[in-house]
């Protein structure tokens, strides 16, 4: 009997791609999807063009169903409009079809986050009033974090951004543990997965803090350890992710080069 | 009924020191001709609305326009920080700016609010967040017919509203097409309204997904050809991404965006 075959891997990736494809996996065919703009943006279009085609992709300008051809710049190009099943406004985007959970999984970025997977995108520092740095701010996140089926964070890792507690909560995660979500009437179950450049983090059943559950090739749990401000805890079976098949990374090089007219490569 | 006036005495009638204004389009069909028309007449001590602010506010608020910001993401989307609001609120450059921040779904229902003729409206928002301990215009509701726990925001009703839209008739009825956003909700919500135009039409043919503005809600229409640039007006011209790439740079520093605006804004 003839297995299946192994896929072809590819070589000479980098940490960002090999992020991208392993989120992209994270996505099943058929799910609705609430994307937000950036990686998460990248890695959901890409589970399109690859073993999702019937993903419905949702972003908060409003277009549903929405099928680019290339990376979108933000979340609002012409191209997720015109390619996309349907375009509302966008009360009408967060109240009839984020806020009632008809949403599976939203899939956010993060500035900041914690080990309880709450994310910042408000401020760094004490002090609201006088932030060392002003970041972007909530934009759809608290609510997409809220009511989707489930989340999952997609974002790059290092010791100042994965932290024991996040300056501001932006968008909640787990609160402070267990039966936080439930307390505060979060009707969505929370992130499911931390999808970084190193590997796939995911919440302890019991302690909702956030675990090391799965290594890239050539990652080391030490590295893991040494780019995270907690404690980390470590899965007893790590799962070794596969780098990018060949078909997996030709295609999100096609995604970026595909975008007309921008400067220093679609992010 | 609209009046259709040009740009220029739109603004001197419509926008004045000290008024709340709401310049809206979510990434399509921004009105950046209308902004820079704003900073050409040198308003001061406006409070600014906006979903997300994108560098037609980030150019107000460096140019000193702003007392207050009202917002839910100030970024430079897809690229990253907008430098003048950030130097604004960490160095208070050109002046302090004062800020109120929600989350889109927050800004969202306000504006629909507003737009209704209700005191405020209530959603499942913001619970667990930080948010309310900053903004007290974020608070806990319960439901009186559940017992829920819900979270209530208030109104907008700005002053004026401005927004683009693809066309009007020569009646001022305006039509939008493509995300349209919060743009229905911010004209209805405001005292008074512009929308700047592409183009008039002697009459507006049908569109599938339309919206349709009638001139008896809207108080001035002006045609600014290419009045979304670098947004987009689908149909018409295409986001130039380039140039929200390029703003990075230039609005980093305090003199290279100053020297920017004259050239392209004030002297324009």
């Amino acid at each position: 009997m003839a297995g299946i075959a192994e896929p072809a891997r590819a070589e000479g990736y980098t940490a960002d791609e090999m992020m991208t494809v392993a989120a992209s996996r994270a996505l099943h065919d058929g799910m609705t999807c609430f994307v937000g703009i950036g990686l998460p943006s990248a890695a959901a279009n890409l589970a399109r063009v690859t073993h999702a085609p019937k993903l419905v992709l949702i972003y908060e300008s409003g277009t549903i169903g929405t099928k680019p051809g290339w990376l979108p710049l933000s979340i609002g190009d012409g191209v997720l409009a015109e390619s996309a099943d349907s375009v509302v406004s966008v009360p009408e985007i967060f109240n009839y079809w984020l806020q009632p959970g008809r949403i599976d999984v939203g899939f956010l970025g993060a500035a900041q986050i914690d080990k309880f997977g709450n994310i910042n995108t408000t401020i760094i520092g004490p002090d609201y009033a006088e932030p060392k740095t002003r970041l972007p701010g909530a934009g759809g996140a608290p609510e997409i974090a809220a009511s989707c089926r489930e989340v999952i964070v997609v974002t790059r890792q290092t010791r100042r951004s994965f932290v024991d507690r996040v300056d501001f909560v932006t968008s909640v995660g787990f609160g402070t543990g267990p039966g936080d979500r439930a307390r505060l009437g979060l009707t969505g179950a929370g992130p499911r997965q931390i999808i970084t450049d190193l590997g796939v983090l995911e919440p302890d059943r019991d302690t909702c803090e956030f675990v090391l559950t799965g290594l890239y090739q050539g990652v080391s749990v030490q590295d893991v350890r040494a780019s995270t401000g907690w404690e980390l805890a470590v899965a007893d079976v790590l799962d070794k992710i596969p780098p990018p098949a060949q078909a997996e990374l030709a295609a999100l090089r096609r995604l970026q080069a595909a975008a007309p007219g921008v400067e220093g490569a679609a992010r | 009924m609209a009046e259709i006036v040009p740009l220029s005495q739109a603004i001197a009638e419509l926008v004045h020191d000290g008024d709340s204004v709401a310049l809206e389009g979510f990434t399509h069909l921004i009105p950046f001709g209308a902004g820079h028309e704003i900073i050409r007449q040198r308003r001061r001590d406006l409070t600014l609305i906006r979903m997300t602010p994108d560098l037609i506010y980030d150019q107000m608020i460096g140019m000193g326009c702003a007392r207050q910001l009202v917002f839910s993401w100030g970024g430079n989307p897809g690229v990253g920080s907008l430098h003048r609001f950030r130097d604004a609120v960490e160095r208070c450059w050109p002046g302090p700016l004062e800020i109120e921040e929600h989350s889109h779904a927050g800004m969202a229902n306000r504006y629909q609010a507003g737009a209704s003729g209700l005191p405020f409206a209530v959603l499942r928002g913001y619970q667990g967040t930080d948010l309310p301990s900053v903004t007290p215009n974020i608070k806990p509701i319960v439901c009186p017919f559940t017992g829920e726990r819900l979270t209530a925001v208030p109104a907008l009703n700005p002053d004026v509203a401005i927004v683009h839209a693809q066309r009007a008739d020569t009646d001022g009825n305006v039509q939008m097409w493509g995300i349209t956003g919060i743009q229905k909700e911010a004209v209805l919500s405001a005292r008074r309204s512009l929308v700047t135009v592409e183009e008039i039409v002697p009459e507006l043919d049908a569109r599938p997904g339309a919206v349709v503005l009638p001139s008896w809600v809207i108080t001035c229409v002006s045609v600014v050809p290419g009045g979304s640039r670098p947004s987009y007006a689908l149909g018409y011209y295409e986001r130039d991404n380039d140039a929200y790439v390029r703003w990075d740079a230039v609005s980093r520093d305090r003199d290279a965006f100053l020297s920017w605006m004259n050239r392209n804004v004030l002297e324009a």
